[in-house]
């Protein structure tokens, strides 16, 4: 089993109480179409376990593969450095077909964001660091591709589907309340 | 870490084991440009074994590894692919990818080198899904087989380049600059 190598952290955006039974950390990609059907998938499983569930979304862009998505990963960063990481997020992946330089200003205006100040950070790689970071530390615990889910530290290798994560979800929490303190 | 999975390794001729003197090749890159094994003496080597060219998923091995080249080349090692694919094959596939490391075709005799690292699927024509880190001297420092449907991802090379820059005492901002 592939087990996630850097923990949940103060540089994580987190989703959900610190004390929640299950953490999905999910390695993802805004302009990667099998993320666009997972942020879905994601929204759904979180709305059926509440306060049960803490989510953290960790970037994985594909660069070479994607031309947009690492600026669309530091466009998220600039978001969350200014408390909007998650408006950002959905706004991203509900515009994933026209991910771009015009939509990232106009998502920073529609938040309330100066998109000039996105426009300098993107010009600045402000947030690159950040970003890079986060790859780095997927590689490490064995993200392959995008997206990858891990429930509760461990990789989740199997579909992610809504049935197929509800259900890798609902035994991680059988496991963990078999040994409780 | 990761061992191999015994039942895949039952399947093909052994895997060459750390230790072994990496068996020595000359292959095509692409159409009239060929690479010896040995021209790359001094650096850590990773040969990535893959079944072909073309596979249809994004963020599968190959363009995995495109993307990790930079973490690769912390440790000054050198990326190379390779399949039973030709030169031609490779030639479209790099630039369709905008891979930015070098795929050997093992096309003729096929599949040759292959089967000198006991990583050919006979059976099938391919070769096996296999990780080969070779060190400066040209020995094999880690080799992993993995079951030929799933992506080995890249933690596995770093560890092991880890582990021979740590034995090395490389001084890695020296290769980096």
């Amino acid at each position: 089993m592939t087990k996630l190598k850097l923990p949940v952290n103060a540089d994580d955006h987190v989703a959900g109480p610190a004390d929640a039974e299950v953490t999905l950390v999910e390695y993802g990609d805004y302009e990667c179409p099998h993320c666009g059907r997972a942020h879905g998938v994601v929204k759904r499983i979180r709305k059926h376990f509440g306060e049960r569930l803490r989510f953290v979304f960790r970037n994985f862009p594909l660069i070479e593969a994607h031309a947009n998505a690492e600026g669309a990963a530091e466009t998220a960063e600039f978001a969350g450095a200014h408390g909007k990481f998650w408006e950002m997020h959905d706004l991203l992946f509900a515009n994933q077909q026209r991910l771009g330089g015009a939509l990232f200003m106009e998502l920073a205006w529609k938040l309330g964001l100066s998109a000039p100040a996105l426009s300098q950070a993107l010009e600045d790689r402000a947030f690159e660091t950040h970003v890079r970071a986060d790859f780095s530390g997927g590689v490490r615990s064995g993200v392959n591709g995008t997206p990858t889910f891990f429930i509760n530290g461990t990789r989740h290798d199997g579909a992610f589907d809504y049935p197929d994560l509800l259900h890798a979800i609902n035994e991680a929490i059988g496991m963990t309340s078999g040994m409780e303190r | 870490m990761a061992p191999s999975n015994p039942k895949d390794a039952t399947e093909s001729s052994s895997l060459i084991a750390p230790g072994t003197k990496a068996p020595e090749f000359t292959l095509p890159f692409a159409p009239n440009q060929a690479l010896s094994l040995n021209e790359l003496r001094g650096k850590p080597v990773i040969l990535a074994f893959y079944p072909a060219d073309w596979s249809p998923t994004c963020g599968d091995q190959i363009g995995l590894y495109n993307e990790v080249l930079p973490e690769f080349q912390k440790f000054g090692a050198e990326l190379l692919g390779i399949s039973v694919d030709g030169p031609w094959s490779h030639k479209a596939f790099v630039e369709d990818r905008k891979l930015r490391f070098r795929l050997l075709s093992d096309f003729e005799p096929k599949g040759a080198v292959a089967r000198k690292y006991g990583v050919y699927r006979a059976a099938d024509g391919i070769t096996e899904r296999a990780l080969f880190v070779i060190d400066k001297d040209g020995v094999v420092a880690w080799s992993y087989l993995s079951p030929i449907r799933v992506n080995p991802g890249a933690e596995g090379i770093l560890d092991a380049l880890e582990k021979l820059a740590q034995q090395e005492g490389y001084d890695q901002t020296k290769i980096a600059s």
